[in-house]
């Protein structure tokens, strides 16, 4: 079945096609047709954001909450350059995005004109794939090519840049088909006799360890579901990176809390100390291994991974298996009960002892205060008083972030948001909104901090116009607080620039964008304080405004290994456990 | 060195290794660029490199690159590659059997006299073809591997050598098999 149309109309028909309801965007010149033709229909609905960025960190949530592809719609020129750092962003995080450009007319192209760039040039880097399609007859197959590229194997952003000539241009559509591609086939099944070796390693492990990421989220909640049973079945101890987490229930007592750089105590030493590491889905990152020489040194390693260029990057494993996490999740444990095997109970016994002690050492304790908010308490209520509820968190990036993912108790995938590969502040605001247009009835708040949540605060306009109740929770130090807290740990305690002066009224603030401003800076009236901002039935910005000094621990300092972290009431000075070439490459 | 950071520190000196490897491709617009900008991006060398269309009804290009470095970044180089949409295989030629790797030069030299003809004797000897002559150049043609037209441009280097202009390394495997 094929109809004619035009480029813009079958930019529509696509999408409708490949299920897409939501689109994020931004008009201008190069997409006007593109908009005229969304204007004409009622399949795809389009949310207009305040800045391109916005949009494609919108898209990423929405995708990430939900498991689909996220959509996006910008114009040339400073369209496309401004959906950069959302690309990197999801490129990194490997989040499913098709990015549409428009791009000037196909005989302008190369001429330098009015808001052209080289948007397929520029995005090469940061996406997994992009078009810059020339032809009328190549738009229907790259546009669901784009999708299956985006969602399949280790998934990815995918730009389509269509020139202003071919959105007019009338050409005949078809339905999207088989996919065929010599080239791009992602494997999903792992190799059987890896797994069955990987089975066996774990069998006869004594100190075995889950080390989990972001892989479990992306393929589904099978993949959780039956990471899950297998953890359950065999008794061991499991950890997960900051991307990872939900996917084991965070109320659990063989779930360790999230390991690396500011990971509990507990995750890094048995991290240190197992003799059998079964990483599924993560990357031995080096916000993850700390230094490389003494990372997990006496373990035999097993790494499911669906992008083979993950496996042996920084680290070598001793069993690589190739596939996607739920196949290789559901061969493990068919294996494991085929074969009967039972783990080795004294051992596990004497590890969970040995893991018990590290978990006394109570490593994110902190000083409760009862005049100041400690910012670790905030999140500590906000987890208490909506647990209860249907609720998604996003965040943006710095210390607010480390302190949600290590206080706020992750039960399912897809609840938790974050910028983690690329670190991009100013991440969670747009994301909310994508989260919140996708799960209209759910509660969706941004743990932001107030650095961060200004560089996307236009967006909170977006929120309002669109009807999407996000609540915005910022933890108001006034300090970009990473920046000052290595500052405090590098540089002599020297804040250079990363005090806030001149901070904006949150609460004005949000009344200037037709939301609402609640404003804290008590903890006894913090929790009524909460429950009235989950009440209100608009966007929020809720001013919660914490203790200037905290700073986040336990951490990993510069040039340290896993078992040398230091705890924030432990009496080494932080300054003296970094040294000099340490505090180069931080 | 006491200590490093929390960025690990750089590898311990491994062998560095060169590997020639062969890529088919997608021959669409752009898929060069795709290749090129991955080994700047990602800080991997470029010794040689070359591309051609080799299957015209399928458009299929058979890049030949020439790269460096330790096995581990070697394997990376391969599944980084091999993660491109329009790379259809990607073979290393080092590891996967006897290969043959030639390259083509031309090669102009000028002079007069005795140099002149000590060049044409060394040219035949190197098994070179005189592809342009003038009364006070030429231009030689040498195809092998690359140690000998390494060696024949130094000999030229006395003889008048004005300038030279090398393809790059191609490579194929020996035996009936296609890559």
């Amino acid at each position: 079945m094929s109809k004619e149309m035009t480029g813009a109309e079958m930019v529509i028909e696509a999408l409708a096609d490949q299920g897409v309801q939501h689109i994020f965007g931004y008009p201008g010149g190069a997409v006007l047709p593109i908009y005229d033709a969304i204007f004409q229909q009622q399949m795809v609905q389009h949310i207009l954001v305040r800045h391109e960025q916005g949009a494609v960190h919108a898209a990423e949530g929405y995708a990430r909450s939900t498991g689909k592809v996220g959509c996006v719609l910008v114009t040339s020129g400073p369209g496309a350059t401004n959906a950069v750092t959302g690309l990197t962003d999801a490129l990194c995080d490997s989040i499913p995005l098709v990015v549409i450009t428009g791009q000037v007319p196909t005989h302008l192209i190369g001429n330098d004109a009015f808001q052209e760039c080289d948007t397929v040039g520029i995005t090469r880097p940061c996406t997994k794939h992009n078009y810059l399609v020339k032809r009328i007859e190549d738009l229907p197959s790259v546009l669901h090519e784009a999708f299956h590229i985006a969602a399949s194997g280790r998934p990815g952003p995918v730009v389509v840049d269509i020139p202003k000539d071919i959105q007019f241009a009338k050409g005949t559509y078809s339905k999207p088909t088989q996919f065929q591609h010599q080239g791009y086939k992602p494997r999903l099944k792992g190799d059987p006799n890896r797994i069955k070796e990987a089975v066996e390693l774990m069998a006869r492990a004594k100190r075995p360890l889950f080390y989990t990421g972001g892989g479990i989220i992306n393929s589904g909640p099978r993949a959780s579901a039956l990471l899950r049973e297998l953890v359950r079945l065999t008794g061991f101890p499991i950890t997960s990176t900051l991307m990872g987490l939900g996917a084991y229930q965070a109320s659990d007592p063989q779930w360790l809390g999230m390991l690396g750089m500011h990971g509990t105590w507990e995750a890094n030493w048995a991290m240190h100390d197992c003799d059998a590491m079964i990483c599924i889905g993560a990357r031995f990152d080096d916000r993850i291994t700390g230094r490389l020489d003494a990372f997990s040194p006496g373990s035999t390693k097993i790494h499911v991974d669906i992008d083979p260029s993950s496996i042996n990057k920084n680290v070598k494993v001793d069993i690589p298996i190739i596939g996607d996490c739920a196949h290789v999740l559901e061969d493990m444990l068919q294996l494991w009960r085929a074969q009967k095997a039972q783990p080795d109970k004294k051992a596990l016994g004497e590890w969970w002892k040995e893991i018990d002690t590290w978990r006394a050492k109570k490593s994110l304790g902190y000083k409760k205060s009862d005049t100041i908010i400690k910012p670790q308490y905030a999140i500590q209520r906000l987890y208490e008083l909506t647990k209860d509820r249907d609720t998604y968190i996003t965040t943006e990036v710095g210390q607010h972030q480390m302190w949600a993912a290590q206080f706020y108790g992750f039960q399912e995938p897809n609840r938790w948001m974050t910028s983690g590969g690329l670190g991009t502040m100013g991440y969670g605001l747009p994301a909310a909104i994508g989260v919140q247009r996708a799960h209209p009835q759910s509660l969706v708040v941004d743990i932001a901090g107030e650095a961060s949540v200004l560089m996307n605060m236009q967006e909170m306009s977006t929120a309002v116009q669109h009807r999407l109740p996000i609540k915005v929770f910022i933890l108001n130090n006034q300090y970009m607080g990473m920046v000052r807290q290595w500052q405090e740990l590098l540089h002599g305690g020297r804040y250079a620039e990363s005090y806030t002066h001149s901070l904006p009224d949150f609460v004005k603030l949000a009344e200037a964008y037709h939301a609402v401003g609640i404003r804290c800076d008590r903890p006894g009236d913090l929790d009524a304080a909460i429950k009235e901002m989950i009440d209100i039935d608009q966007p929020v910005l809720f001013d919660c405004v914490v203790d200037q000094q905290e700073n986040c621990f336990p951490m990993i300092p510069s040039g340290r290994a896993h078992n040398e972290m230091l705890l924030g009431d432990s009496g080494e000075s932080v300054d003296s456990a970094v040294t000099e070439e340490g505090k180069m490459l931080v | 060195m006491s200590s490093t950071s929390h960025y690990p520190a750089a590898p311990i000196a491994e062998k560095i290794e060169s590997h020639t490897l062969s890529v088919m491709v997608d021959n669409e617009p752009g898929v060069l660029a795709r290749v090129i900008g991955l080994f700047s991006g990602r800080g991997y060398n470029i010794d040689s490199l070359t591309v051609s269309e080799t299957e015209h009804q399928k458009h299929l290009s058979r890049i030949t690159i020439v790269t460096r470095g330790t096995p581990m970044v070697i394997e990376q180089i391969k599944n980084q590659l091999d993660r491109l949409v329009p790379i259809h295989r990607v073979v290393d030629m080092t590891l996967a059997g006897p290969s043959i790797q030639r390259e083509l030069a031309m090669v102009k030299v000028a002079g007069t006299g005795e140099p002149r003809v000590e060049a044409l004797r060394l040219a035949d000897a190197f098994r070179a073809r005189v592809i342009d002559a003038g009364t006070t150049s030429f231009i030689f043609e040498i195809t092998g591997a690359s140690d000998k037209i390494e060696s024949f441009i130094n000999l030229m280097l006395p003889l008048g050598l004005v300038e030279v202009s090398r393809t790059g390394i191609v490579a194929i495997a020996r035996g009936a098999e296609a890559m």
